[in-house]
């Protein structure tokens, strides 16, 4: 087994020299304008951040949810340009002269009818990933207006809803495609 | 008017009742503690403030009523279902209710936990006597104003209407309702004349849910506050030797590095920096026990099931001996993984620990333990603590345990600041406190094609079943029928994962009715319907399931599901099981596509007693039954050198929307006392669809997850 003291020792050598780059670095955050959900928002953030913790930490809009954060259960999804994507995926470096719609901003008054139709058949058991079942359910419905169930099933299929409220997803985008013609 | 049934209750359960200063009344009510009354609590008069009570109605002057909801809302709905309960017997329209969520508050209720599907069952006298109480006040009050006997009086739906046909609202005389005498010895309402109880509630948070609104624990922001990601053991068997913050530290955003225990945790002004500097610590670690394996685990759980060293839990007759007279002998073992709970909303938690106070925030299923456990490892008077319980995205079972809580208190005390530790999708799933892993041995003696003894032996890790489970079916159908568990003590942290045990017992026990049923050459559903008889008229007072009940959900089911009109190409699976108060029967179809089984339909018949929210409890029966398959199909947490081999979902499958089938639920229609939903549609689900995947392919499932050996071989064909 190696000498831990020894790695040990090496380990802050190197810190030590990554210190010195990052404290160059450590200048003023880049600004970045983002349009949400139809307002000019700027943020003073790294390049890396994923539009998801801009949203929620920064913007204090925390309707958009954190789960896996690698683009597997939809829970943060959001539209950009229209598009269902995964928020925790996006760097916030992206995101200049996109439009950006949350869960916020799908309506005023959670009107839309996707979210009627979530009412209708109160989907939710815990309720946490249903944000991103509605963002990924209402851009779903633009594109195609008029889904078959197996079209439907797809286009759900990258949500996880860990509750099980599958059926009631099912039959609410079914109903909102009825109340958006 | 309602058929009033006596209450019982006293009225030392009602600790105080007052007029707002802003209007309306306050009723307060010791909930749960009402049928086992203690010395009250003294009042202290300068503490009635509207938001200063938990366990209380509200009605305003216009009779709109605010009713604070006391179980923490994990998704079963406890949130809407219980506030029902009080208003059906305030007997106001429902959409005049608007429930807020109480805070822990351990001198008005008591049982402040969600688990174990015991929320409506506990409360449900409880919450009715309180309402049925505060409807007694305001129909007194009423009555002291126009000057008449009270029993002249009746109330329904807000309004209060005199012999003379003269009416008042509930917001009229709430004021002086307020200053009546509690009564004593109110009536409740007969079932048959329930008008909310019974009825389809939309979650109460609906709207808010689907706009976005702040309502989850993750959601929770306070001034000055900073987010902690805590750098935990890589494995299981690990603790800290050494670390290098130096790179964390002079990361854009990082506040401070605090180690605590064998943790380190870093705290960032957004969540982000907090998570991206914590992967710049650099750790040494070294072994202080053994590193597990699931190879390691399969060989010490086989051993204990082949050797002698066994607790017995129940022992009736003499298995051995009939073991030995025994003509033919099924003995077969059931393997299930350890399983992580994969909530939605990873675990999380706000505390703000001052000289002055200690200020908790976030999802947790047992408040008031958790609460406990954070003064003594403070070393802080628990009066001193305040706790709000968020709505959670998600708990089954892995809330109940506070660690993180516990980090969070801990973290807050050592930097003297506000934080929220947020666990990543990674540390939720490895640093899990998991459904241990569990294997069964069951074994049937038959003699002259009966079934003459049966003995279920249990090899668990940390912890066995609990000792209600050895009293539920065929406890009592056999005379010789006997239980025996012995675990296997890991460094592994194991808890409860819904339906604690029974998640996986039911699969191993049902599906070894059905071998036993084609064994005999007896029709599965009958061989059970025979041995319930045997358990109608018992005298066993161990005894948890009703034969009765067992046997309408089972003919239910068997109704429902068309079982005795086979279609062609539909592979039918049968399972019935008791749990957790609630009797179930379930019947999964299966059918073959592109040579694969397909789970395309699962049956559901129901005895909860009284359904107090169908709509709800429909969603909790549809969502069990789905976690139930999803999990025997798929769900597996394995290790190596103590390391959880997967650690987000795209190593961990989760069911989707493309694998669901369509689940089609009816009740037992009875008048019996609500008993709870979170659990028990669920553990059926596993056995129904082994089974039906056995009559449609030829083989048996002994092992989760399924999907291993669904792949493994040509099933079909």
């Amino acid at each position: 087994m190696i000498n831990l003291e020894q790695r040990f020792l090496t380990f802050q050598f190197l810190s030590r020299n990554v210190i010195k780059l990052l404290t160059q670095f450590k200048t003023k955050m880049p600004t970045y304008n983002l349009k949400i959900n139809g307002k000019s928002q700027s943020v003073d953030v790294s390049a890396d951040t994923p539009l998801l913790w801009v949203l929620r930490d920064h913007l204090e809009m925390v309707g958009t949810k954190y789960s896996c954060g690698i683009g597997q259960c939809g829970a943060c999804n959001v539209h950009v340009d229209g598009s269902a994507v995964q928020s925790c995926l996006l760097p916030v470096a992206q995101m200049e002269g996109k439009n950006v719609t949350t869960i916020e901003g799908l309506s005023e008054d959670g009107s839309h009818p996707v979210q009627e139709a979530w009412k209708e058949i109160d989907v939710p058991q815990c309720g946490y990933c249903q944000a991103g079942q509605i963002m990924t359910a209402s851009a779903f419905l633009e594109k195609n207006p008029n889904p078959t169930s197996s079209e439907i099933k797809n286009a759900m299929n990258g949500n996880i809803c860990r509750c099980a409220s599958y059926s009631r997803i099912n039959e609410a985008v079914a109903v909102a495609a009825k109340k958006m013609k | 008017m309602s058929t009033l049934i006596p209450s019982k209750f006293s009225r030392r359960a009602f600790i105080r009742t007052s007029s707002l200063a802003g209007g309306g009344m306050l009723i307060g009510f010791n909930l749960f503690t009402a049928c086992k009354p203690k010395a009250e609590m003294p009042i202290d008069i300068s503490k009635l403030n509207f938001n200063d009570f938990n366990a209380f109605i509200k009605i305003a002057d216009n009779g709109m009523v605010t009713i604070f909801a006391p179980n923490p809302e994990i998704g079963q709905g406890v949130k809407t279902s219980m506030p029902m309960i009080i208003a059906e017997e305030l007997d106001v329209p429902w959409n005049h209710v608007h429930v807020v969520q109480g805070k822990l508050d351990t001198n008005n209720y008591t049982r402040q936990v969600a688990g174990g599907s015991q929320s409506i069952r506990f409360g449900w006298d409880p919450l009715r006597q309180t309402g049925a109480t505060a409807r007694q006040m305001l129909v007194n009050a009423a009555a002291v104003r126009w000057g008449v006997e009270s029993s002249e009086c009746t109330a329904s739906q807000g309004i209060i209407t005199n012999a003379a046909g003269e009416t008042l609202g509930y917001g009229d005389v709430v004021k002086e309702a307020a200053k009546l005498e509690v009564p004593e010895n109110v009536g409740l309402k007969d079932p048959k004349d329930y008008k909310i109880i019974g009825s389809d509630a939309s979650n109460v948070d609906l709207d808010e849910i689907v706009s976005g609104k702040p309502l989850f624990g993750l959601d929770y922001k306070q001034e000055g506050m900073l987010y902690a990601s805590v750098l935990r053991p890589p494995a299981f068997g690990k603790k800290l030797e050494s670390y290098d913050d130096n790179v964390a530290k002079a990361m854009d955003g990082v506040v401070d590095v605090i180690k605590f225990g064998d943790k380190v945790a870093v705290l960032a002004n957004t969540t982000w920096r907090a998570m991206k500097a914590k992967e710049a610590l650099i750790a040494e670690w070294s072994d202080n026990s053994p590193m597990e394996s699931t190879a390691m685990h399969d060989k010490k759980l086989l051993a204990l099931l082949d050797g002698n060293e066994f607790n017995t839990l129940r022992a009736d007759g003499d298995v051995k001996k009939a073991f030995k007279e025994a003509d033919n002998i099924l003995e077969r073992t059931y393997e299930s993984p350890f399983l992580p709970h994969n909530c939605m909303e990873p675990m999380n938690f706000y505390a703000n620990v001052t000289d002055e106070r200690i200020h908790l925030v976030g999802p947790i299923q047992t408040p008031e333990g958790t609460a406990n456990r954070i003064a003594e490892m403070l070393d802080r008077d628990v009066a001193d603590i305040e706790l709000e319980m968020t709505r959670m995205g998600g708990g089954f079972g892995r809330r109940l345990y506070g660690d993180f809580a516990l980090e969070a208190a801990e973290i807050s005390n050592l930097a003297k600041k506000p934080v929220q530790v947020v666990f990543s999708r990674e540390d939720d799933m490895t640093a899990g406190i998991y459904r241990p892993a569990i294997k069964y041995r069951i074994s049937a003696s038959i003699k002259d094609g009966q079934i003459t003894g049966y003995h279920l032996k249990e090899a668990s890790i940390n912890s066995n079943m609990y000792g209600l489970i050895p009293n539920f079916f065929p406890a009592g159908a056999l005379e010789n029928y006997q239980v025996d568990v012995a675990k296997y003590d890991s460094n592994i942290t194991t808890g409860a994962w819904r339906a604690p045990y029974t998640n996986f017992l039911s699969f191993a026990e049902q599906s070894f009715m059905d071998e036993l049923a084609e064994l005999l050459d007896k029709d599965p559903v009958q061989m059970r319907l025979d041995l319930l008889q045997k358990v109608k008229g018992t005298t066993d007072e161990r005894i948890q399931y009703s034969a009765e009940r067992m046997e309408d959900v089972i003919n239910l089911v068997v109704e429902k599901s068309g079982l005795r009109t086979p279609k062609d190409g539909v592979y039918q699976g049968f399972c019935a099981y008791y749990c957790h108060n609630t009797h179930v029967a379930e019947v999964a179809d299966v059918v073959i596509e592109n040579n694969k089984p397909i789970v395309k339909k699962v049956t559901v018949a129901v005895d909860c007693g009284i359904v107090i929210n169908p709509l709800g409890a429909l969603n909790q029966i549809e969502g069990g039954v789905i976690d139930g398959i999803g999990h025997s199909m798929y769900g597996n947490l394995s290790f190596e050198d103590g390391t959880p081999q997967s650690n987000n979902f795209d190593r961990y499958r989760l069911i989707r929307m493309k694998e669901i089938p369509k689940v089609e639920t009816y009740f037992v229609k009875n008048t019996l006392s609500p008993t709870g939903l979170g659990e028990p549609a669920l553990p059926p689900a596993g056995a129904a669809i082994a089974i039906a995947i056995h009559k449609a392919t030829g083989n048996r499932m002994y092992k989760q997850p399924f999907v291993d050996q669904l792949n493994k071989k040509e099933l079909v064909g």
